[in-house]
């Protein structure tokens, strides 16, 4: 797919606005890119016909093998903007081909780039069975040595079963306008009535479940600028200290997770939580530059480990 | 649909010399002897919602599990046995990191098979979305009783979100099992591997299952078989052969 040179700068090619190809293109090395079960080979979902939904040639996922500073990779991108780049059979099916073949050809790592709302409940016995395969092969892979990293700032998010693949992942990337969540804020509205969770209230939602406050809590580990150029140095940082999938890492898991129950159980918000890791004014923190947000990163003990 | 058999009817069918599994809150945890070993069970009973306490309570049962297998060298088969809600849909959950914490689960159920536990699935009533991916469907079989009612979500929700009339979701239903809820189309999508026989033992029926595991994720060639999943194992393949450059 041919991309044009001006977008294709990754310093200056805003993550969140491009397509899953054009970050693809864009953020491994240039010209590297090798698609698996492209376009051309018409894998479109058998299923939303019914629906009579528009299909897609890739079901809005892109899976290949490139370099990333010259290191073998494999890489997955979902496309937020083809039905809110939701798990349907096909979509799903190429992750997991994916997954399941970093064992045989053994890369540098594997690279999701999320972009999904969860189950296309279109095909949803089909979408929720493939996050479920998923995620047993990414413990395989990772098992095996091979890191797997996720990366999160596409204008989907990462909801739903995306936000539980995103959780298996060794390292995760997230930027400003990345969201990792299980129920979206218009699920908890819809279920629980808007005194419960006001979908409407943006920064809500970004003290909630944005990248900024997963960084903070240590949900991911990198808060990187809305660049494609920022999310590839991330990711290239990220490859070379992952944790084991082991016994050890899982009980520093599981102490850390208990320890933030313990800790912030009774917060009612996110900036509740920033003031009892330290972050001396919690109101600046939505609007503060990346750069001084590193710096407050950079005071919280939490928000770095090996515990995932 | 036949009615649902009670948590404790199944614990008495596969413990009859009885076990020491107790539910609070709706989490269940404990062991009974199995076998020439003992059985772990952890779960969720009574549609209860999962959220982080209850999935940090049941990943600490499956991480002690492992531990004393690892120091025993003796690997129990674990079995998680679900009748739950979908996720705990809250703002709290979320704020605490509700993905971090079910995934958590899921890696230490998916961990615990990696190091040699057996690990069975059991779904005898409902479950959905986030609570069926972090429990039942994280191990490496799932069997189901009649009276389960696993789904993704309820049709009613199918048909605001798809904007389409509830009767034609109800017809379409009928005879699409990709997206319709219920026990006969998680087996179709080769989600659940078998249903039970409640007539016959049900311990016998599990030791048959544990000594006979598929050795590693068949799910996607069930659900071609089945009818269900079309197309995912070829796609899966392809991608693989792709992949490998073959």
């Amino acid at each position: 797919m041919a991309v044009t040179s001006a977008s294709a700068d990754p310093t200056r090619l805003s993550w969140y606005e491009a397509s899953a190809r054009q970050r693809v293109a864009a953020f491994l090395d240039a010209d590297t890119f090798q698609e698996f079960v492209g376009p051309a080979e018409r894998a479109m979902s058998p299923h939303l016909p019914l629906f009579e939904l528009p299909r897609a040639f890739d079901d809005g996922i892109v899976v290949g093998r490139g370099r990333l500073d010259g290191r073998p990779v494999l890489v997955a991108a979902q496309e937020g903007r083809f039905m809110g780049g939701a798990f349907g059979e096909v979509h799903g099916a190429k992750l997991v081909g994916l997954l399941r073949a970093a064992g045989a050809v053994t890369p540098a790592a594997v690279l999701i780039l999320f972009d999904t709302g969860g189950v296309r409940l279109q095909e949803a016995n089909a979408g929720e069975t493939a996050i479920a395969e998923a995620m047993r092969a990414i413990a395989e892979v990772r098992a095996a040595g091979i890191p797997v990293i996720g990366l999160i700032g596409g204008r989907a998010g990462a909801y739903g079963g995306g936000g539980l693949i995103a959780g298996t992942c060794a390292r995760l990337a997230v930027s400003e306008g990345g969201r990792i969540s299980v129920s979206g804020p218009e699920v908890i509205e819809t279920n629980k009535g808007a005194e419960e969770f006001d979908s409407r209230d943006r920064a809500l939602v970004w003290r909630t479940m944005g990248g900024k406050h997963r960084r903070l809590t240590g949900g991911a580990d990198a808060y990187v600028a809305d660049t494609v150029a920022a999310f590839r140095q991330a990711a290239l940082a990220l490859i070379d200290r992952a944790p084991a999938f082991d016994l050890a890492t899982l009980e520093a898991e599981q102490a850390r997770l208990e320890a933030r129950l313990a800790r912030f159980g009774a917060c009612r918000d996110g900036a509740e939580i920033w003031v009892r890791l330290g972050v001396n004014d919690p109101d600046a923190v939505p609007a503060m530059t990346d750069a001084a947000f590193a710096e407050t990163v950079a005071g919280v003990p939490e928000a770095s480990h090996d515990a995932r | 649909m036949p009615a649902k058999m009670p948590l404790d009817a199944i614990l008495a069918a596969l413990f009859p010399a009885g076990h020491a599994v107790t539910v609070a809150e709706g989490l269940i945890t404990g062991e009974g002897p199995f076998g020439d070993g003992r059985l772990v069970v952890v779960g969720i009973d009574g549609d209860t919602a999962l959220g982080v306490e209850g999935a940090l309570m049941l990943s600490r049962a499956v991480l002690d599990a492992v531990k004393a297998g690892e120091s025993s060298g003796s690997r129990a088969p674990i079995l998680v046995a679900v009748d739950s809600d979908s996720q705990r849909m809250s703002r709290r959950d979320e704020l605490l990191g509700l993905n971090e914490c079910l995934a958590h689960l899921a890696k230490a159920l998916l961990l615990a098979d990696h190091l040699g536990h057996p690990t069975v699935g059991l779904i005898y009533g409902h479950s959905a979305a986030g609570a069926f991916i972090a429990t039942a469907l994280a191990t490496r079989v799932l069997a189901a009783l009649p009276g389960a009612d696993p789904s993704v979500m309820d049709l009613p929700s199918v048909a605001r979100v798809t904007k389409l009339p509830l009767e034609k979701l109800e017809a379409m239903a009928a005879s699409t099992p990709v997206f319709a809820p219920g026990l006969d189309n998680m087996v179709a999508t080769g989600a659940v591997h078998v249903v039970l026989d409640p007539g016959q033992p049900l311990d016998a029926q599990l030791r048959a299952l544990i000594a006979d595991l598929p050795p590693g994720d068949i799910r996607d060639r069930l659900g071609r078989e089945r009818g269900g999943r079309p197309v995912a194992q070829v796609i899966a393949e392809r991608v693989v052969s792709q992949a490998r450059g073959t």
